[in-house]
């Protein structure tokens, strides 16, 4: 049966601001952010980068998953699996093989954290050879897989920054086209010297804790996190009468068409997104109450965003923040993490602060949400834009 | 899932043969480079467009192929912005990766470049054809370690019945180490090949075995 | 610095693949960006390293990047001041 709006039942998160889903949540409504000094690896640009970085060693986590002492984990794979297991166990799934399930995860880094620490002895050392076959992206997806015990459809997607939203909105389309009754849906992706390289080399990330839509935006901060949601089709929760803790209502994904890496300048994949997701939800832009931005805090990101909202929403725009201030930008997982704290705003009614915001960006004049805000939340939109122009937005709703 | 949809056309690019539906149109020799094969083959299609020769060889492949495509199938403007893109591959961006890490692993020459940076996504293959293009529609890249019928036509599928895209753009394109692979297939309810699992296999594989 | 000029004309053909254009082409005064060689912005973080590479100059203030790049002539003059290699 063909069903509007799909359920979700569980979600897990690890990420810089907490190992769990309550933790996040306490930061967020602390403003505590976790932004700081890289400390797990050592990298020249130290000093003049900070990121949100999980506090965790690679052997802590193994530990945490109770993994062999010759296994091959990447980290990606490490902060996936935990997000998955937590996002299995809140859904309170006993048996995964009883209805059809999926797992469709995101990466853009893969295992690039392990391969840059042992490519040079890939060849003479088998306790680094090992990371070989850890490297693709799919490895990762792999895992959680075996951790979770899904072998009917496991497939990975890999669109950069928006690549988790795309996760969220495959699997919601499985569902509702009655191909799977159960897909875990998110993403992860591990700080990597690959990644801060890339990043450094582009100019764009900031050296003091990132301030997205602030007109003195001086870049992003990046992060790792890893974050799941489990999404189910009405048939499962009706039979189980499971809480539902929120609902995907809409999505849409468009293409800038514009610059590989920059947002154009009237935001128009943005816009065809926005604009895409609203007709699949079917509402009038005046309904959506709090929009989870993209911002990135670089000063390109921010500045097509906010013409892409206005575009949209008129003078009229939404409360909005972005939680990158908290989380650093997580890249492939970031659609993910910022759908877990999408539903827990739906869940406790209420908006996070966009932290470190001083000014408004001249050219827009719009001010976000600047600390915790109690308010009644029906439905929450939420953005992740990629490189390539890849632009993805979607809509939650309150659930049951 | 029932539907109407057909291959309005199909590319492939292997082997230094492009072939279009299944017939040869350009044949190169065998000892060229990549670099150079596709510098011949950009020449050959009289392209104008100097942008190619800053892409990372996936892009390049991607952008010629493409090309071949749209040069065949003539569509208005309009109905090109909401072609969607679903493309996959084995090795996402694995051919740069290596390049970007040569840049950052010597700490006597260490100059990471941006140019190589912005190429590590597989995504970036897709949106340098929305650029090149102008489309503005839907996209998604998956990464697996075959090509999987199934998938790209149950994407394909849904992406017309939810009434996304009329016209899909689906394929495979891979780079890694020299060696190459692209096939791209557009989809839409016009055209004379039946779109279903079975025909996708039975193009890829005569495209792959032909060469 | 007529010899510079060239080097660095030379030099960013093959940095930046500029696949359409001889040393010959590129006139001193010619704007980098723009309608001139038609550069974006990821090809003036390629110069940023070029200098850093070629001439020891770290530029990070992409606003500087702006000015320093206007043309082959201000780029040269800008190399020649502040040089370390």
């Amino acid at each position: 049966m063909f069903q509007n709006r799909v359920a979700i039942t569980g979600m897990g998160i690890v990420s810089s601001i907490g190992n769990t889903v309550e933790e996040n949540l306490k930061s967020l409504l602390k403003s505590k952010n976790g932004i700081s000094p890289i400390i797990n690896f050592k990298t020249r640009h130290l000093h003049d980068i900070k990121v949100g970085e999980i506090l965790k060693t690679n052997a802590q986590l193994a530990t945490f998953l109770k993994l062999p002492k010759d296994h091959n984990y990447s980290r990606t794979a490490l902060l996936g699996c935990i997000a998955a297991k937590q996002a299995v166990a809140k859904a309170k799934i006993k048996d995964i093989s009883l209805h059809r399930t999926g797992l469709i995860s995101s990466t853009s880094v893969g295992g690039m954290d392990m391969t840059e620490r042992h490519f040079k002895k890939f060849h003479e050392n088998k306790n680094s050879s090992k990371f070989i076959s850890s490297h693709y992206a799919s490895d990762s997806t792999e895992k959680i897989a075996d951790q979770l015990g899904i072998t009917q459809y496991i497939t990975t997607i890999s669109t950069a920054c928006s690549s988790a939203a795309n996760a969220i909105m495959l699997g919601t389309r499985l569902i509702k086209t009655g191909q799977l009754d159960r897909v875990i849906v998110g993403g992860t992706d591990a700080l990597s010297k690959f990644t801060i390289n890339g990043f450094k080399t582009l100019l764009i990330l900031s050296d003091t804790d990132c301030a997205p839509f602030d007109a003195d935006r001086k870049g992003l901060n990046l992060g790792e996190a890893a974050a799941y949601l489990i999404l189910e089709s009405d048939a499962i929760v009706d039979e189980g009468n499971k809480e539902v803790l929120a609902y995907v209502e809409g999505y849409g994904n468009a293409n800038d068409a514009f610059h590989q890496t920059a947002s154009s300048d009237n935001g128009e994949g943005a816009y065809l997104a926005m604009r895409k997701a609203l007709d699949v939800a079917n509402i009038q832009p005046e309904q959506i109450d709090y929009i989870n931005v993209h911002g990135t805090a670089t000063p390109n990101n921010d500045l097509s965003e906010g013409i892409a909202m206005k575009r949209i929403f008129g003078e009229r725009v939404p409360d909005f923040s972005s939680t990158k201030a908290f989380t650093g930008h997580a890249l492939a997982a970031a659609g993910a993490i910022e759908g877990v704290f999408s539903i827990l705003a739906l869940q406790n009614q209420v908006m996070f602060p966009n932290l470190n915001f001083q000014t408004s960006i001249p050219e827009l004049k719009i001010i976000p949400i600047t600390k915790v805000i109690n308010k009644p939340l029906k439905y929450v939109l939420s953005n992740s834009f990629g490189f390539g122009g890849n632009c993805s937005t979607l809509i939650f709703s309150k659930g049951k | 899932m029932k539907n109407n949809l057909n291959i309005v056309a199909y590319c492939s690019i292997k082997n230094h043969v492009v072939a279009l539906n299944g017939i040869p149109l350009i044949t190169k020799d065998h000892d060229l480079t990549f670099s150079e094969f596709s510098k011949e083959v950009y020449k050959e299609l009289k392209m104008d467009y100097s942008k190619f020769f800053k892409m990372d060889d996936q892009c390049k492949l991607a952008i010629l192929i493409s090309e071949i495509l749209f040069n065949h199938i003539k569509i208005d403007s309009k109905n090109k912005e909401n072609i969607a893109i679903v493309l996959s591959n084995r090795s996402a961006s694995l051919n740069t990766d290596r390049k970007y890490q040569e840049t950052i692993s010597n700490k006597e020459n260490y100059y990471p470049s941006p140019a190589v940076f912005v190429y590590t996504l597989p995504n970036i293959t897709i949106g340098e054809i929305c650029i090149k293009h102008k489309i503005k529609g839907e996209n998604v890249f998956f990464v697996s370690e075959a090509f999987n019928a199934t998938l790209l036509k149950q994407y394909a599928s849904c992406l017309f019945q939810n009434k996304k895209s009329k016209q899909i753009l689906c394929g495979w394109i891979d780079f890694d180490d020299d060696q190459y692979q692209a096939f791209l297939y557009l989809v839409s309810e016009h055209g004379n090949r039946k779109f279903n699992q079975k025909s996708i296999k039975k193009i890829y594989n005569e495209n792959i075995w032909m060469h | 610095m007529d010899a510079l000029k060239q080097e660095l004309k030379k030099n960013i053909i093959e940095q930046l693949n500029l696949e359409d254009f001889t040393v010959e082409d590129i006139l001193d005064d010619d704007p980098l960006f723009g309608d001139g060689l038609g550069l974006d912005s990821i090809d003036a973080l390629e110069l940023i390293v070029l200098l850093d590479k070629d001439y020891g100059i770290k530029l990070t203030d992409p606003i500087e990047g702006k000015i320093v790049f206007k043309s082959i002539e201000v780029l040269a003059n800008y190399i020649t001041e502040n040089r370390t290699k």
